[in-house]
């Protein structure tokens, strides 16, 4: 047996093995360091991803790609760090096309896990939407590229019989991707393609026929935070005395499904309370059209895809106190944001000339002054003004809405269970 | 240009000539063919895709055919000084090709490349390799008509000027005088294994790349390592912009940078050398080459180097194909042993496992030329330039919007402003030293001395070799866009900060481009470029934000003038106009 060493890890002794990787000691002690890259078999370590940097002997650096010595320090939970781990999960997020709800993955996904546990609500960088195809032509699986995180498990772990590597990157910069080898990836068995399906950390290779095998529901990653110190939920601390003022709302669906105000209603009993602590006035509920007094909170739901919708944002704005994005559309896009990949004259022509239930020679681009106008992508809605609150979920869980909204209304303490914080 | 690769002493796989073998394959008809890739995959008995991995890493590589004349255009700053976007009309006129492409005879192909390491002689190009320098539109308009006529491109090309300036007129540097083949290893035996590392201990000798890692514990780590074989490799892909300080060495006194490694495996115990040479400078591989089978012809090089019984060491010159991230030491290593340039993590130093896993010293040209010159000259001749932390001198090329372009070679310790003074500085205001991953400087820092080690924690200038001058008429985001364009593409690709960092970072400059940022995206770019210095797995991501940080701190007045300063929270910076104009011109 190796050597015992001592350690500090953000100021703890810690007896540990001499040469072992950080990051599994840090784990084993308690100590939750993101990690995505980073895979036990894989020696040595990939130290692609990032996330898991620390300040080791003082100097940044990921914990994965460093061993156990003698007197090594590890900080590893100071509040700068904590958010540059964050920052790169959210680059992430930004930088590919991830679409939780419409992918085979969500629930078993590394990346959606780490987003979880680290409680990121929103990416701070602005999605890219680079354009990526789908690789459908290899025999056995499916490369997804828009949700490749190029983490290099893949290209590293996965060889068939011959010893041939499947996967490699291909390009370099901002274009670099991991292509896939037709000829050996037909060499593949049937384990060793499953395999390089579970170890992707996000949905970007899907084997065909294999990849909703489990069924649904049984999801890894959706009831319990694997941190011990996950948030533990706080009971509602209710410092008010006796009923509160009586708060105005607005409510507003950009382009987005009704989905989230379908959520609204999802809050169940509490609706009772809800009427009772709220009046709704510009809304699809009560129908009112335009503004005519102050509200005390916005609720906006949806991406903005035309020209009436940024004149709708900006008029809640303007009459909102506060305005909350509830819902992934409205965070980033969500699956509007789909087209924004696609040039918007491909998206129309696609749309209404082309369509399949468009009859020939009957079809026309609608263009007319009274109707809105496309804009040329998607946005946020924190592109065209300032938002103040931030609600994921496709849709968000209703509760979460709720704690959410009577936080912002009076100051009640809440906490956010892992259950109920979701992208899908 | 096709130098014969000679001389290994060292038991290579295969593997290693992978470059050789694209560049063969790139040579003979201009692109590499899905044919090739299929032999390549076959001969070295590994996928195809890992061939097509290698193939799309290297820029200078390509998948269809580049044109019987590949031009690369320098796309680099001191090339848009110097009227870049008239040059690349002109020889899109000329050769009917568009950048990026060839034109429909294919007989001419038109890309643009970064910094070609000809800063001062720009606007520059390469043709088939051979540099062009000094463009203007009636030169293109000649090349272009004698190219057409069948004249050779080696009876047309520029061989580029070497003008070479010192602290003192009177008193000529170190590195550029008259060297003699084996007077340093003359001294080998004599001095033996510690005495030269002594040597260098006492000289305070750094690495000239630019990190200043002090070169003595680079050698005595590697001379400590308990290995039958180990490898010296010379780090010549001068990659970093306005750089050229290796090529004025390697094309003055090549002879300067091949002793020193010699007594560089002399004195760590190693049997095999390798030249790593950027293929923007293939016009000094003939050079090189001849000059290694000199040092064979003399003794030399190969069986008994020198006559010292039991040192056999030989050399090979490996050349690149077109990436900036093959400067890094590791990432440079990987791409000798004929994969994709991606940085090694620092799980192993290279002097414990470098090239093929064994203990491998890597140095700068500018640092094994250095070494030459001590063992030549003696210490004492050494600390006579300089200042007391920082002996020596330092070859700085400069460039940019000054009178007398060049390189200069400096004693530490002189100052900003006199280095200006003496390069005829015209109206300087942003001054970049070593790069865009350096330091932005300003006439405020006139007094600050270049030196490796500050005197009394005072400011000082550790110049890794580039001073770029640009004036006040040139538009600070310009440049800076440039900057996020060149990293975005040149980033490896394989670590989160630095492939969607760079992006991101261009993204928020063209809102500050556009006019549509406020205070809050200044802030935002600050702390982005800070998470991928502290973040970013080798040097390039480490460093691709320097000049950003700099240039933010500094030029604070500069961006107050772009911004928008309305704080109300309507007003985020979104162009209407610009948004429907898609659809406007989509309904007509």
């Amino acid at each position: 047996m190796a050597k015992r060493v001592n350690i500090t890890i953000d100021g703890r002794n810690i007896l540990a093995e001499e040469g072992r990787n950080l990051v599994e000691v840090a784990s084993e002690n308690g100590f939750f360091i993101p990690s995505l890259c980073y895979f036990e078999t894989i020696d040595p370590p990939l130290g692609t991803c990032r996330t898991c940097t620390c300040r080791i002997n003082g100097k940044f650096g990921p914990a994965c790609t460093e061993k156990v010595t003698e007197g090594l320090t590890l900080e590893v939970n100071a509040p700068d760090l904590k958010d540059m781990r964050k920052a790169l999960v959210e680059m992430m997020f930004a930088e590919g096309n991830h679409i939780c709800p419409s992918c085979e993955k969500s629930g078993n996904c590394d990346l959606q896990h780490m987003g979880y546990e680290l409680g990121i609500a929103i990416s701070r960088f602005p999605h890219l939407f680079k354009d990526r195809l789908i690789d459908y032509d290899a025999k056995r699986m499916i490369m997804e590229h828009n949700r490749c995180i190029k983490c290099m498990r893949c290209v590293v772990e996965i060889k068939n019989d011959d010893g041939n590597q499947i996967f490699s990157y291909q390009n370099r910069g901002n274009e670099t991707y991991v292509g896939i080898d037709y000829k050996e990836e037909k060499k593949l068995s049937r384990e060793q393609a499953i395999h390089a399906m579970n170890i992707c950390p996000t949905g970007a290779i899907i084997v065909r026929g294999e990849s909703y095998g489990l069924p649904f529901g049984f999801r890894k990653f959706d009831k319990k935070s694997t941190r011990p110190d996950y948030g533990k939920p706080i009971h509602n601390n209710n410092k008010r005395k006796g009923k509160p003022a009586k708060k105005t709302i607005a409510t507003v669906s950009l382009a987005g499904c009704f989905g989230c105000h379908m959520s609204l209603l999802d809050i169940d009993t509490e609706l009772l309370d809800m009427v009772e602590l709220i009046s709704f006035h510009k809304s699809p509920i009560t129908d009112i059209k335009e503004f005519s007094q102050r509200c005390d909170v916005g609720i906006v739901e949806g991406s903005v895809c035309n020209d009436e919708n940024v004149e709708t944002l900006r008029a809640f704005r303007k009459n909102c106190d506060l305005l909350v994005a509830v819902g992934e559309c409205a965070i980033w896009g969500g699956l509007p944001s789909m087209r924004n990949s696609i040039p918007l004259g491909e998206c129309m022509e696609e749309a209404y000339l082309n369509c399949v239930t468009s009859e020939e020679g009957n079809t026309i681009i609608p263009y007319h002054k009274d109707l809105p106008k496309m804009l040329d992508r998607v946005y946020e809605s924190r592109e065209i003004v300032k938002i103040d609150y931030f609600i994921p979920g496709c849709p968000p869980d209703a509760q979460h809405i709720w704690k959410a909204v009577k936080n912002l209304l009076w100051d009640e303490n809440y906490s956010i269970l892992y259950s109920e914080f979701k992208y899908d | 240009m096709d130098a014969q690769l000679t001389g290994t002493y060292l038991n290579e796989p295969p593997r290693t000539q992978m470059l050789n073998r694209l560049w063969e394959f790139q040579r003979a008809k201009q692109y590499i063919s899905d044919a090739d890739i299929i032999t390549l995959a076959r001969d070295y008995q590994i996928s195809e895709i890992e061939i097509e991995g290698i193939v799309s890493f290297y820029h200078f590589f390509h998948r269809k055919p580049a044109g019987k004349y590949t031009i690369y255009l320098n796309n680099s700053m001191t090339s848009h000084l110097k009227g870049f976007n008239r040059i690349l009309e002109a020889f899109e006129r000329e050769t009917a090709a568009k950048a990026g492409s060839t034109d429909p005879t294919g007989t001419f192909g038109l890309f643009l490349t970064p910094c070609i390491g000809l800063s001062d002689q720009e606007p520059a190009a390469l043709i088939n390799f051979y540099p062009f320098t000094n463009l203007n539109t009636l030169k293109i308009r000649d090349i272009i008509t004698q190219l057409r006529k069948g004249v050779p491109v080696e009876e047309l090309y520029d061989m580029p000027k070497e003008n070479i300036h010192y602290t003192t007129e009177d008193k000529p540097g170190i590195f550029f005088s008259d060297f003699k083949s084996g007077s340093a290893i003359s001294k080998l035996v004599a001095l033996q294994q510690n005495g030269v590392i002594n040597l260098l201990k006492e000289t305070k000798l750094s690495g000239r790349g630019g990190a200043f890692y002090p070169t003595w514990m680079k050698w005595q780590a590697a001379a400590d390592e308990n290995s039958t074989q180990k490898v010296v490799v010379c780090n010549a892909d001068e990659g970093e912009p306005g750089t050229f300080k290796d090529r004025a060495l390697l094309h003055k006194v090549p002879e300067t940078v091949i002793e020193g490694m010699i007594v560089c495996a002399y004195a760590v115990g190693a049997g095999f050398g390798l030249i790593y040479l950027r293929a923007e400078y293939t016009w000094l591989l003939n050079r090189i080459e001849k000059a290694l089978q000199r040092y064979r012809d003399k003794g030399l090089l190969g069986k008994s180097c020198g006559g010292i019984t039991n040192f056999n060491f030989d050399i090979r010159v490996q050349l690149g194909a077109g990436s900036y991230v093959c400067g890094e030491e590791t990432a440079l290593l990987e791409s000798a042993e004929g994969k994709r340039g991606e940085p090694r993590t620092r799980w192993f130093y290279p002097v414990q496992k470098g090239y093929l896993n064994l203990p491998t010293v890597v140095n700068n040209v500018e640092t094994f030329s250095a070494v030459s010159r001590i063992i030549e000259f003696g210490t004492d001749h050494f600390r006579s330039y300089g200042i007391e932390k920082s002996p020596g001198t330092k070859i700085i090329s400069v460039s940019g919007d000054c009178k007398y372009p060049g390189i200069y070679e400096i004693e530490w310790g002189m100052t900003l402003g006199e280095l200006l003074d003496k390069c005829g500085a015209e109206d300087p205001y942003y001054i970049q030293e070593s790069g865009p991953s350096g330091t932005v400087l300003t006439v405020d820092e006139l007094d600050v001395p270049f030196a490796m080690f500050a005197e009394f924690f005072s400011q000082h200038i550790r110049c890794g070799g580039a001073l770029t001058i640009f004036n006040k008429n040139r538009d600070i985001l310009e440049i800076l866009l440039n900057y996020a364009d060149f990293y975005k593409k040149e980033s490896c690709g394989i670590c989160t900060p630095c492939r969607a960092g760079n992006y991101f970072i261009e993204r928020k400059l063209g809102r500050l481009k556009n006019r549509l940022a406020n205070k809050d995206d200044i802030e935002e770019l600050k702390q982005w470029s800070i998470i991928m210095r502290h973040t970013s797995r080798c040097g390039l991501g480490k460093t691709a934000t320097n000049s950003l940080i700099n240039t933010l701190d500094k030029f604070g007045d500069y961006f107050d003038g772009i911004i928008e300063q309305d704080k109300s929270a309507l007003n985020v910076g979104f162009d209407m106009e610009a948004a429907i104009r898609d659809y406007e011109e989509f309904k007509n």
